[in-house]
């Protein structure tokens, strides 16, 4: 009898592995399924762009089906619990698939419920999130309507999908309303819980100094207790408030309530998984990749790229029952879009930060944690290689999955 | 790089956070409290000390949100006891390394 492998979660990462197990286990052994509530495929770094009018919903959605390969069955339902047990997974509608390898690519999602006040009547009305496609429509209609006051983009909790994202949307928005002849009827205010504009020290610095010069204010160390809606303000546990006239909030992320349900999640519902070799800490049959895992890597898409090259190789090792790898290095690379045409590049890992100088390769043509136009348009160009050349697995020239210990003089 | 602080050299990173837990005593910790402006450590801050070592030691990622619903302390009183910086301030005061929650 054949064997299957079965992958929940039809986004970035599990489309990965589709295309990349497809690929490599044979027809004639194994069957392959992927399970998702949802039939289309959201390019999620483009909702960072919506709000803005930069890029059409046309832009950023596909067919999950039309990403799948060959060989591959779709079945759209959702997923209600995983049984490792039974080998076993369940579905809401009751139906129940077997596996024999498991690969769970949940993903997270906003959880504004977790925030005393985020919901409620002003709720898509002054407090706005740009995390889902709902919420960029909404969100875009505000600003082209939105006559100036008190902007505030405000993280509730580490960690979040994309960390960069709200600073760059801070960015964008003080280029948007620069554009729209009126940045001097608005104020902008990054309210975060770090102590910096980002995780890691040395692009925090270089990240702040950009906020600074665009005349953004950064509230640090900030932890909402509450949003007040009657009075329109932040409240922080240790009394600070900011007040808005229009927040941007991103939500708590959590992952996929089913982790929660099979008691498989940690406190925010992702999943204890090897950092090293994405395989499940419970299960030897299950592994986890992307944001779905508790691993300390950025929640993203090249991270889950990396990622999916490791698991890959990782799932043949399992199968032909040799030891795993143990290679992956928590490497994530991105673009980070900062307002003006142009962008950044940022490349780190579990240990290192980033270092500067050209990329990829060591020659380029872009560069490193430095502001230019062609770093713009390499963000522009990635949404053309994520659905052609990441989502079907094909290597990426000069970008390896391991991050290079950088030059001990950097 | 090395760091004398009340009186034993200690291994830090670059942020002062200690890399190795069991050169930390209770000396240190007040030192560390003084420096960040925390403090005089109390029974309650020494409650969350221990609590954090003991997490670490036991290989837990710690959260504001995993402090919260300890039972240890409530997320208010982690303000309170470390102004400025709950986690990050208890955690460096610990000897223990800066929570990756953050990434």
């Amino acid at each position: 009898m054949k064997k299957h492998l079965l992958i929940l979660g039809g986004g970035t990462a599990g489309t990965m592995m589709a295309n990349h197990l497809r690929k490599r286990l044979k027809p004639a052994e194994w069957t392959m399924t992927v399970v998702d509530r949802s039939d289309k495929h959201l390019y999620q770094p483009g909702f960072l762009f919506l709000p803005f009018g930069i890029y059409k919903e046309k832009d950023i959605i596909r067919e999950t089906r039309s990403l799948l390969p060959s060989g591959v069955e779709f079945v759209q339902k959702e997923v209600d619990r995983i049984a490792p047990e039974n080998h076993a997974v369940t579905l809401k509608d009751g139906s129940e698939l077997k596996y024999d390898l498991l690969i769970v690519a949940t993903g997270c999602r906003t959880a504004p419920e977790e925030t005393e006040g985020m919901l409620g009547a002003k709720w898509r009305d002054n407090i706005h999130d740009f995390y889902t496609l709902d919420g960029a429509r909404a969100l875009h209609d505000k600003l082209a309507s939105w006559q100036g006051g008190r902007l505030v983009i405000h993280i509730n909790e580490m960690p979040i999908k994309c960390p960069v994202a709200p600073l760059e949307f801070s960015f964008l928005a003080d280029t948007f309303f620069r554009e729209k002849n009126m940045r001097d009827k608005v104020t902008i205010t990054y309210v975060t819980p770090l102590s910096g504009a980002f995780t890691k020290p040395k692009s925090s610095k270089k990240l702040g100094h950009l906020l600074g010069e665009k005349g953004i204010e950064i509230v640090t160390d900030f932890i909402a207790e509450k949003i007040d809606q009657d009075r329109n303000a932040l409240i922080c546990f240790d009394g600070r408030e900011v007040p808005y006239d229009l927040l941007v909030t991103i939500p708590t992320n959590m992952g996929d309530n089913a982790i929660q349900r099979s008691g498989l999640g940690d406190d925010l519902n992702f999943m204890a998984t090897n950092k090293h070799n994405l395989q499940s800490l419970k299960n030897p049959d299950v592994f986890v990749i992307g944001d779905a895992t508790n691993v300390p890597a950025s929640k993203a898409g090249s991270v889950a790229h990396f990622e999916s090259e490791t698991l890959a190789d990782n799932i043949m090792l399992h199968i032909a029952g040799k030891p795993l790898k143990e290679e992956f290095d928590g490497h994530s690379n991105c673009f980070i879009e900062s307002g003006n045409g142009k962008a950044l590049l940022i490349d780190f890992n579990y240990e290192y930060e980033p270092h500067e100088g050209p990329f990829p390769f060591s020659f380029g043509p872009m560069k490193l944690l430095e502001e230019s136009r062609i770093n713009h348009w390499g963000k522009h160009a990635f949404r053309w290689v994520y659905w052609n050349v990441l989502l079907k697995a094909w290597p990426l020239p000069g970008i390896s999955r391991n991050k290079k210990a950088p030059p001990i003089n950097s | 790089m090395n760091k004398d602080i009340a009186g034993t050299t200690v291994d830090v990173n670059e942020e002062g956070y200690l890399t190795n837990m069991s050169q930390w005593n209770e000396a240190i910790a007040a030192a560390i409290a003084a420096e960040e402006g925390v403090g005089p450590l109390t029974d309650a801050h020494m409650k969350v000390i221990s609590y954090l070592r003991q997490q670490q030691a036991a290989g837990a990622s710690l959260t504001i949100r995993s402090m919260g619903k300890s039972g240890v302390v409530t997320t208010k009183e982690l303000y309170d006891l470390f102004p400025g910086g709950p986690l990050k301030k208890s955690s460096k005061i610990a000897g223990i390394p800066k929570p990756v929650g953050c990434v």
